[in-house]
């Protein structure tokens, strides 16, 4: 008896154990009698502090005019979000209905299938509208898989009342920006220029700055390992070495907040995400503190990466319709000046320049002109991939464990081994 | 009481069994040995049944699906996907034994073994020794001995995360306290983590920190069991104090320390999250330990490399194999019975 019970118990656990593995759906939103319902779960990666407060506002604004739809909003450090959304994508569980991917990102979701086609929804309405330049990361293959939401290229942000101390002015060049962080360094005893590390977008400006390129996508060709791109290498690390410009392997975003909104540092190079931030700061309770200028020119070209966020469409949500909407909604002329107004963003629509908030934003004035004129990167899958190998022999060269040339040469070669077949 | 019984009457079943086989007294063919294990200890193997099962699920499955992703080329953009309406079946294909070929010929994974056995010796020795002069010290009677106590198992208390975090705000160049320290006494502040020696240093000093209360509490256990009147013995025969630690301590604390030692070998080896949430590998690749490249492949490199990440991973699992059964055979020689 004691045997058979022992037994049943055993089962009993047993069965337990396997239905406690299945899972439970989401509930999954229906569009009966036209009304959108559901929840939609939006990843944002907005800085946080300053941005979130403002993205989750507007987002919300989303189920006043749908009171049926619960709008989630998660913010992921923009860090972690590409493979955070990739692991969830493929998974199958855990994914957001609506992701804010960055450019570079975009191509490489749409090709591994993790994004639903937007051709005909109701998530693209008036395209014409939008940029070309923006409107370009969100093709692929011949289809849309995102919406431009915000666009952006990279300046030299300063601190005006150090630079009135030093008596200097905005640099042109980047032979400029050495004696321009030298006087400030004299004068001031603050280093120049905070450069980022960490992480290689920072160093776009530069290999432009010396004629090169990553890869040249129409000649199939790898490009950073070539004579302007060695030279880039050896840009940023003189930098460094004499004094020009701080620098940091790790925390490289915080530290050049920390250090610039202190005043401890009288230049970074950054773009309009950081903006809201930087105002944050004690050296900028008076905005007209910060002064904003082109990149330096290196010895060949001037020239920032144009960069920027698309909202796309998980293809495994299960609340498909009310995200077409809700991708609508937040990349609408509306929430483009509303950002423009209160975070200085760049709004993706033509018509939304025109609005009163974005005249207002000198940031966003200053910046329309550089976009326009910024590098456009190839939207290739392995656009996204490229910063990954990069990063290491970046911060090699900024720490001294290599010389720009093995940098160079090391990085075009995980290129090739990426890029099959090219040269 | 009814289990005892009837595991006694199996027993003796099964012991009748035997002995009429081995008399061989052409009864019908004697069952197989499967069988007759089945009908002796049926009852046995439905008690361990869910436990197999369980160990199956987690850990055979993983550990034979990893072994035959590293013989294959699967990577982010040829494992089968099936989200929403996009269906895409897998297209990866077997490759035989090439990526452990690739792994073992390059550079990159014999540049990363030798940091991290330098990672892992260096870890498990100074922890050793710290640890066991810690377990001395607090085995005498000493004001406070509870107090001290506590306090040097606090590492062991905070979650191995918030520590980690909380050294890597101390090590920050600019605005970590240590450097402020050094600065207040008028010494340049050193790049804990951004210098590629420092960092390394850092991310020992950070781990020793992390594994010597274990040490210290796991020899302090072993202390505690030496019989004391060896030590009086010892006394009696005139050892001096470094004798007695020599041939009275280290002897009895044998098996303790040899356990603590493999355990803490395999644990530094592993050491995930100190590695990666205090440099993530960096600067460059200065600090990247096996398990940690291993993830990079898997989770931070794109395409995602699951071929190269699980070769990675049984190359660990194999190594840290080889060093258990060496070390065990070195410590049997040695008169070890374990």
């Amino acid at each position: 008896m004691r045997r058979g019970i022992t037994a049943t118990a055993l089962v009993a656990t047993l069965a337990l154990a396997a239905t406690a593995c299945g899972s439970d759906d989401e509930s999954g939103g229906s569009k009966s009698s036209g009304e959108l319902s559901g929840t939609v779960t939006w990843w944002d990666t907005s800085n946080v502090g300053s941005e979130d407060k403002v993205f989750k506002k507007i987002a919300e604004g989303f189920e006043k005019k749908h009171p049926k739809v619960d709008v989630k909003y998660v913010n992921v450090p923009f860090g972690e979000a590409q493979n955070k959304f990739k692991n969830a994508a493929q998974a199958g569980s855990g994914a957001p209905d609506v992701i804010r991917s960055e450019v570079a990102w975009t191509p490489e979701f749409a090709d591994l299938g993790y994004l639903a086609p937007l051709d005909g929804t109701t998530a693209l309405k008036d395209q014409d509208d939008f940029l070309k330049q923006a409107a370009a990361s969100t093709k692929y293959k011949g289809k849309t898989y995102a919406v431009p939401q915000v666009i952006d290229s990279m300046g030299i942000f300063y601190n005006k009342k150090m630079f009135a101390d030093a008596g200097v002015e905005p640099p042109a060049k980047i032979a400029d920006l050495k004696t321009v962080a030298k006087k400030i360094k004299d004068k001031t005893g603050k280093s120049g220029l905070y450069l980022r590390g960490d992480d290689s977008y920072y160093f776009l400006s530069f290999l432009y700055g010396e004629g090169g390129d990553l890869v040249d996508a129409d000649a199939k060709t790898v490009t950073v390992d070539n004579a302007e791109g060695v030279k880039a290498f050896g840009v940023v690390k003189d930098l460094v070495d004499s004094g020009a410009a701080k620098t940091d392997a790790t925390d490289g975003w915080e530290n050049m907040m920390q250090s610039f909104k202190n005043g401890d540092v009288a230049m970074m190079i950054n773009g309009p995400w950081a903006v809201a931030d930087t105002l944050t700061g004690k050296e900028f309770t008076d905005k007209a503190n910060l002064g904003i200028s082109t990149v330096p020119a290196g010895s060949a070209a001037q020239g920032a990466p144009q960069g920027g966020h698309n909202l796309g469409v998980y293809a495994g949500s299960k609340n498909i319709d009310a995200s077409y909407a809700f991708v609508e909604y937040m990349t609408s002329v509306e929430a483009q000046a509303q950002t423009a107004g209160e975070l200085n963003l760049l709004p993706t629509r033509t018509s939304a320049y025109s609005k009163k908030e974005a005249v207002d934003s000198e940031i966003v004035q200053f910046f329309k002109p550089v976009v326009e004129t910024a590098v456009e990167r190839p939207w290739i899958p392995e656009t996204g991939s490229l910063f990954a190998p990069l990063n290491v022999e970046y911060t090699k060269v900024l720490t001294g464990q290599t010389t720009p040339e093995k940098a160079a040469k090391a990085t075009g070669d995980s290129y090739r081994k990426l890029l099959k077949g090219w040269k | 009481m009814a289990v005892h019984t009837s595991q006694s009457v199996a027993k003796a079943a099964g012991d009748d069994v035997a002995r009429g086989r081995s008399r061989g007294t052409g009864n019908p063919p004697p069952p197989s040995r499967f069988r007759r294990a089945l009908s002796v200890h049926w009852y046995a193997w439905t008690m361990v049944a869910p436990v197999v099962l369980v160990i199956g699920v987690i850990i055979g499955y993983p550990l034979v699906r990893g072994i035959w992703l590293s013989m294959t080329d699967a990577n982010e953009r040829n494992v089968a996907r099936s989200i929403g309406v996009n269906e895409m079946p897998a297209t990866y294909e077997f490759v035989g034994l090439d990526n452990y070929a690739d792994a073992l010929t390059g550079t990159q994974f014999l540049g990363t073994l030798g940091w991290t056995l330098v990672w892992t010796v260096s870890c498990v020795t100074i922890t050793f020794c710290l640890g066991m002069a810690l377990a001395n010290i607090l085995n005498r009677r000493i004001a406070g001995r509870s107090a001290y106590r506590m306090a040097l198992i606090l590492p062991w208390a905070i979650p191995g995360f918030v520590s980690v975090f909380a050294w890597r705000f101390l090590y920050n160049e600019n605005n970590g306290l240590l450097n402020k320290i050094l600065g207040g006494a008028g010494i340049d502040g050193i790049p804990w983590l951004n210098d590629p020696t420092w960092a390394k240093f850092s991310v020992i000093a950070v781990n020793v920190w992390l594994g010597v209360p274990f040490m210290m509490v796991a020899l302090l256990g072993g202390l505690q069991s030496i019989p004391s009147e060896q030590y009086e013995a010892a006394e009696m025969d005139g050892a001096t104090a470094w004798q007695r630690f020599r041939h009275v301590t280290l002897p009895g604390l044998r098996p303790v320390s040899t356990t603590v030692v493999l355990l803490s070998t395999i644990w530094t080896f592993n050491m995930f999250p100190v590695i990666f949430l205090l440099t993530r590998g960096g600067p460059g690749e200065a600090t990247q330990i096996l398990v940690t490249q291993a993830y990079k492949f898997s989770f931070e490199i794109s395409p995602r490399d699951f071929a190269q990440s699980s070769t990675w991973g049984v190359l660990i699992l194999v190594l840290l194999m080889l060093f258990a059964m060496v070390y065990r055979r070195v410590l049997r020689t040695q008169g070890d019975n374990w």
